[in-house]
This record gives C-alpha cells, structure tokens and sequence, in this order.
C-alpha cells in the first residue's frame, strides 16, 4: 500500500488503522508513509476507511490554522478525508503478503481460498478429523504482529520429523520446497504476512509431544502463536481430546463446536 | 473462519458471545446452498441476535466510499439493516449470526435442527456452554476445536482490554491501535461505547464482531476497570 | 531505588542505559552525606551524563509549577544540573544516567579516586557494568539480577509501551502516556525529543534515560 503525498493531510486517521502500525508521518516531508518492510498488504486501511474526496490544499490549510493554535479537530476516526490511500501493483514475491493478509482475495499465489482449509468446520462432511486423531491448526502472526515465512519455517522444520501429516490444502503447504523437512521457498523468507496457519494431523497419542515442540520453537520466535486442536466427539458428544489437553496443563474454555448438521448428498462420492 | 477461534478474554469475558455460523463444503454440498443461507439468517432474526453477518461482505455496519462532510456530525450507529445483509447473498459464502445469550442461541438452534439444511453448523463460544445448549436443542456435536491461546514473543502483544477488542476479528482487520484509541476516546468522553464499538466493527470484514461484547467492554474501561 | 532493577526491554534495547546512583546506609554512614552526594553528582557532570537525580526533589526533567499560556509553544525542557545538586539536603539518593559506557568508565575511575564512603551501585546490563568497574579498578561487591516479569501477563501492553514506561520503576510514567506519546511521534504531533521530555518529567527520581526513550519512540514510529 502506499499513500498519495500530493493528497495526503497528515491527518493521521489511518495511523492506528494499521494492524501492523507501518504508517507514520513523515517528518521529512509531513505526510502518512507507510513503512513498506512491515506493511503486510492487507488492505484494511484502502477498505475499511470510508472515505471523503475533499480539497487537500484547503484541508492543510484548516488543520495548518488550527494546529497552530493548539486547537485538535475531533473528526470520525475511520475516514480519509482525501481518499489519499493507493494500492501498488503487487508482484512475486511480495504478492503473497496480500495473498495471506487480505481476507478478502483469493491465493491465487498459492491457489487456495483463505489462510487455511475448511478444517474442523465442515468435518461432518468431510470426515477429515476422525476419533482418536487431533487436528492441529498452528496460526502465526496474529494478533496484530505478522510474521515472516523464516519464523514459520522454523515451525514446519521442527514438525516435519515427527509422526504428524501437513494438510496438502493449506497455502503454507503449497509453499515448501520440501514438505519432508519442512522448508520454505527461499525467496519467500523475508516477506512478511498478517497471518498464516499450518494445519496437521497426528493421532490422539502424539498430541503432547507437537504441542511441546510448538511450545519450545514459540519461545525462539519474533511473533505469536495461537494454538487451536480439533478431534471428532463421540456418540455423547465426549471426546478424549478433553481430558489429553487437562492433563498436558492447558487451560481452554473456548472453541469451535461442529453440530454435525452438515451431509454430503448421496451424489458426491466420498 | 478460523478467525471466531481465538478471542482473547478470561471466560467470564464471552458470556454474551455466541457466533452460529452456517458454510457449505467446496465441491460436496453446495450447490443450491444459497436460498439456505438466506433462509438461516431469516430464521435466526427471529431469535434477537446482536447482529448478523455474511462473510467477505459483514454486517450492519459498514465503510462508506462517499461520505458527506456532514457525517462528522450526523453519521448513523447503524448502516444497514439486517434485510439489506440477506439480500445482499448472492455467493455461497459463510454465514452468521451472533447471540449475546445462550438461551437465545439455544432456541435458535432448536429451529436450525428442524430445518435440516444439511450444511455444516457451527458455534464459536465457550464450550461447555455451547455443549449444553446442543443437548438441550437435541444435538450430539459432532466435532470441537479448542483454543489453546498464545506463545511466542507475548511481550509483542497489547494488553487485556486492547486484545479482548481487536481479536472480534480474528483476521485482524481491526487494529489494536483503533481499539486502544476507541478505549481513550470513551474513557475521555469524545464518543460512546455504541459509536466506539461502531467504529471496529465497520473494520470487520466478515461482520463477525460482536458489538454488545464490545459495548460492554468498552463501558468497563469508561468505569476505570483494566 | 529497586525502581531501576526490572527495566523492561531485550538486552540489545538495554545497550545504552547506564544508571548510577549513590545512597548512604541509614544510620551507619548517613551523618554528612549530603555534601558527598553533592561530589558525586558533581563528578558525573564532567562526564556528560543524559540525566542527573535527587530521589526526593526530582531530576532535570520536572514539571513547571507556574506556566504561562505561551508555554504551548515555547516551554524550557528542563532545569540546570546544578539546581538539583544544590537541592541536595538530605541523606537521600542521587543518580546519573549515561547513554554511553566510556562516559560510565570515566565518571567511575574519578570516583574510585574520590573514595566518598558511600555505597554506588549501577544498574544496567549486569556484565556490561562489570566490565567498566573492571576497567576503572573496581571489583564488584554484590550483585541483583531481574528475572522478569511473571503472572496474569495480559494485563501488561506491548513491548515499546514497557520498555518506555519501566524506565521509572516506581510506576510514575504511565503506561497510557507512553501510549499516548508513541502515538503521537507517529502522528507527527510532536518529535521523538519532545515525546520523551514529557515522558521523563514524570519520572520523580531523574533516572529516565531520555536518549533511550528517543530511540524507541523512533523505532515504534516506523513499526519495527
């Protein structure tokens, strides 16, 4: 993204609209910049401000008057009084940034629909967590950090060795070099993205030891990980999940609960 | 829609947040899905949710491309209304509706059991009370996903209040910078929490912020709470 | 003075925060302190120190008591050193802070030659200190490590809000001012220098490193 300074105030709405806080005013030239190392490409400034299409000369003279005098205007918060933000034409590798930041669009870099697969969401349908196996969805970035794909890929590396299988289906998988040692695309290292999730499956009895390797490679890593694990529930609605993660010391109380609501018509083939 | 999985809060914090989300499967279940869709966000309005939402379009508050001047003053709480959302499916895409109560979302999903879409239903919540509602609606959950919250480099993240905000939006498209400022704002007078809450939600691109969980926060911060 | 232990920041944000301080032991040597902790401070001046404190009347960063409106646009950012060496008249605690490990080498080989009896301790990078008292012939006594911040950790903001905030342990410098400031540094409302004055008149004691504050606040304005 980027910011048209013969359009910008310097009003500095869009400064806390950045999830990443890449933009600031420039002292230099007094207008927003957007810092493009850290800015991810997610499109939340260009789409979620409204806008107004007013005259910048007369809008830098108001606040010019008014800033001298000390005087703050209290605007709406979410708007860009001269619609001064500009998309930039994206290209390899940097599009992948916009590829996994933006809800919005599609992978076309990598394919895929969305950050991750359907996951647990539609496993009524598609049987892909069954009992006695733990779905994992490994979610780096977020939230409000980003992260670049050599953070992940020290993930992946230290999963790859053991008893689990990546999903096929998730951009991230699409972008190893090898799937069997986990490494990435060189040239995708550096970029950086708002968040990216790694999806696996191991059976029940592995679950400890991925979650204690996630747990020790999160302590060597510049950004967050948010740890989510899914498992099909039995004819009660029990799953043995429950009492696995209680006696690793996790502490959970919220989640995503599949009603099993969902069928696939006796025309598809399974 | 991973993005309804890791709300950050104490437990007592999701009380009031209870998404029910509707999708179909690529390539397994959806064709003709879309008169579903619409025909579950009809049937959960009868059921008083806090707001309702179609994913990659959102929900009743929205961003504006042509702004007057005059909305610095005059700009409503509320773009749309929940008719508008419905009538705006034309894609089969994820669906929701969030509750503020579990008795509310435990009668609307009586009525989803009985309607038998077929499509795969979900609920983003607290577990164990979602759990219980299930059963009281007749249904045996089929799958659960938990949260186990965050590691990493934790000093990199804002603090409660920040995180309980800008998490509604689990792409996070809303900044912890704007919840931070919104919490200065309310806390300062310049706007209300429904204004401030607005202003987040219109960054929620699948409409999957739960505005009565941000009202209420943001009133806690108003009293000082931290 | 535990208010300089638990700094918060990685050891590479650490690398130019040096504080020195001198306290007499309350009834063992405090009688005549005060004109030593006069020497001491007087000593460290000649060493281009970034901030000088009495722990009781405040360091060179203080608040006005008397301001005029045209102090929004023209406001003197802090008090000659010697007013707060002249303030000194009680057995209290005087620091200096320095941004650069030479000065520190400096101010404590004079020191040691000075030999004023009273107990000085540095708070900074444990082994960073320890090369400089190697350095001016001094062995350490004792030693205080800070192992971190542990408990309900959500309740803490983000990294460049502690690191701002921390550097007055005693809490004075609020995390929503550091907030505040870092905001506006990248909104253009005020430069990094200015932000951090305002930051450090809160600091009571005078142990705010302004030269570190400036560096954070200039990182956190381009999002690194």
């Amino acid at each position: 993204m980027q910011i048209d300074h013969g359009k910008c105030v310097a009003c500095g709405n869009c400064i806390p609209i950045c999830p990443m806080g890449a933009i600031y005013i420039d002292p230099a030239v007094n207008r927003a910049t957007v810092n493009l190392d850290e800015c991810v490409e997610c499109f939340t400034c260009y789409r979620g401000m409204s806008k107004e299409y007013l005259n910048p000369t007369l809008v830098r003279t108001i606040r010019g008057f008014l800033k001298y005098l000390r005087i703050r205007f209290d605007p709406e918060p979410d708007v860009c009084p001269t619609d001064a933000l500009t998309p930039q034409e994206l290209t390899w590798p940097r599009i992948v940034r916009q590829a996994f930041s933006d809800p919005l669009v599609p992978h076309e870099s990598t394919g895929i629909h969305g950050r991750g697969t359907e996951e647990v969401k539609t496993n009524d349908v598609t049987g892909r967590v069954n009992e006695g196996e733990a779905g994992f969805t490994i979610e780096f970035g977020r939230p409000g950090v980003g992260v670049r794909f050599r953070d992940i890929q020290k993930m992946t590396m230290a999963l790859a060795p053991l008893p689990i299988t990546f999903e096929k289906k998730n951009p991230v998988f699409s972008l190893m070099a090898d799937s069997a040692t986990g490494t990435i695309r060189e040239d995708l290292l550096n970029e950086k993205v708002l968040s990216a999730i790694v999806e696996l499956k191991t059976k029940l009895e592995h679950v400890p030891q991925v979650l204690r390797v996630v747990e020790e490679v999160s302590q060597d890593l510049e950004t967050i990980v948010s740890i989510g694990v899914a498992t099909r529930c039995d004819g009660q609605g029990d799953n043995a999940l429950e009492p696995l993660l209680k006696r690793e010391g996790y502490e959970f109380y919220r989640g995503k609960t599949n009603l099993g609501l969902g069928r696939r018509p006796a025309a598809v083939p399974a | 829609m991973t993005n309804t999985l890791h709300r950050s809060g104490p437990p007592e914090s999701f009380r009031d947040d209870f998404i029910v989300f509707i999708r179909n499967s690529k390539g397994r279940n959806d064709v003709g899905s879309i008169p579903k869709l619409k025909e579950f966000l009809r049937t959960a309005l009868r059921h008083r949710p806090v707001t309702i939402s179609q994913y990659r379009f959102g929900s009743t508050v929205r961003p504006a491309e042509h702004l007057n001047p005059r909305i610095h003053w005059t700009r409503p709480v509320q773009d749309l209304t929940p008719e508008q959302i419905i009538e705006a499916i034309t894609k089969d895409h994820t669906v929701a509706a969030i509750f503020d109560t579990p008795e509310a979302m435990a009668s609307f999903l009586r009525e989803v059991k009985a309607a038998d879409w077929g499509l795969s239903v979900n609920v983003a919540g607290l577990t164990a009370p979602v759990h219980a509602c299930a059963k009281r609606a007749g249904i045996v959950r089929h799958s659960v996903e938990y949260s186990l919250g965050f590691q990493g480099a934790l000093d990199r993240l804002p603090e409660r209040p920040v995180l309980e905000l800008s998490t509604m939006c689990g792409h996070s498209m809303v900044s912890p910078n704007l919840a931070r400022k919104m919490l200065e704002w309310v806390r300062e007078g310049r706007r209300t929490p429904e204004q401030a809450a607005a202003y987040l939600g219109r960054f929620c691109s699948c409409g999957i912020f739960n505005p009565a969980r941000a009202v209420r926060l943001l009133e806690a911060a108003q009293r000082g709470n931290r | 003075m535990t208010n300089t232990l638990h700094r918060f920041g990685s050891r590479d944000s650490l690398r130019d925060d040096y504080i020195i301080f001198a306290m007499a032991a309350r009834g063992i040597n405090d009688q005549g302190a005060p004109p030593k902790l006069q020497t001491f401070l007087r000593l460290a001046l000649k060493h281009h120190p970034i901030n000088v404190g009495n722990a009781v009347k405040g360091g060179i960063f203080r608040a006005s008591k008397a301001l005029t409106p045209l102090a929004h646009w023209r406001r003197r950012e802090f008090i000659a050193p010697e007013e707060v060496v002249e303030s000194i008249d009680t057995c209290t605690t005087v620091s200096a802070v320095f941004d650069d490990p030479a000065n520190l080498e400096a101010f404590l080989t004079e020191l040691r030659g000075a030999d004023l009896g009273i107990s000085i301790n540095i708070a900074a990078l444990t082994d960073e200190a320890r090369t400089c008292c190697q350095r001016a012939g001094i062995t350490r006594h004792s030693v205080e490590y800070s192992l971190g911040f542990h408990g309900d950790l959500n309740r803490l903001p983000d990294r460049h809000v502690l690191e701002l905030s921390t550097m007055c342990g005693h809490g004075m410098v609020a995390h929503n001012l550091a907030k505040k400031m870092l905001d506006w540094v990248k909104e253009g409302r005020r430069d990094p220098r200015q932000a951090a004055t305002y930051l450090a008149k809160f600091c009571t004691c005078g142990i705010y490193n302004t030269t570190r504050a400036i560096r954070v606040l200039e990182e956190a304005r381009v999002g690194k």
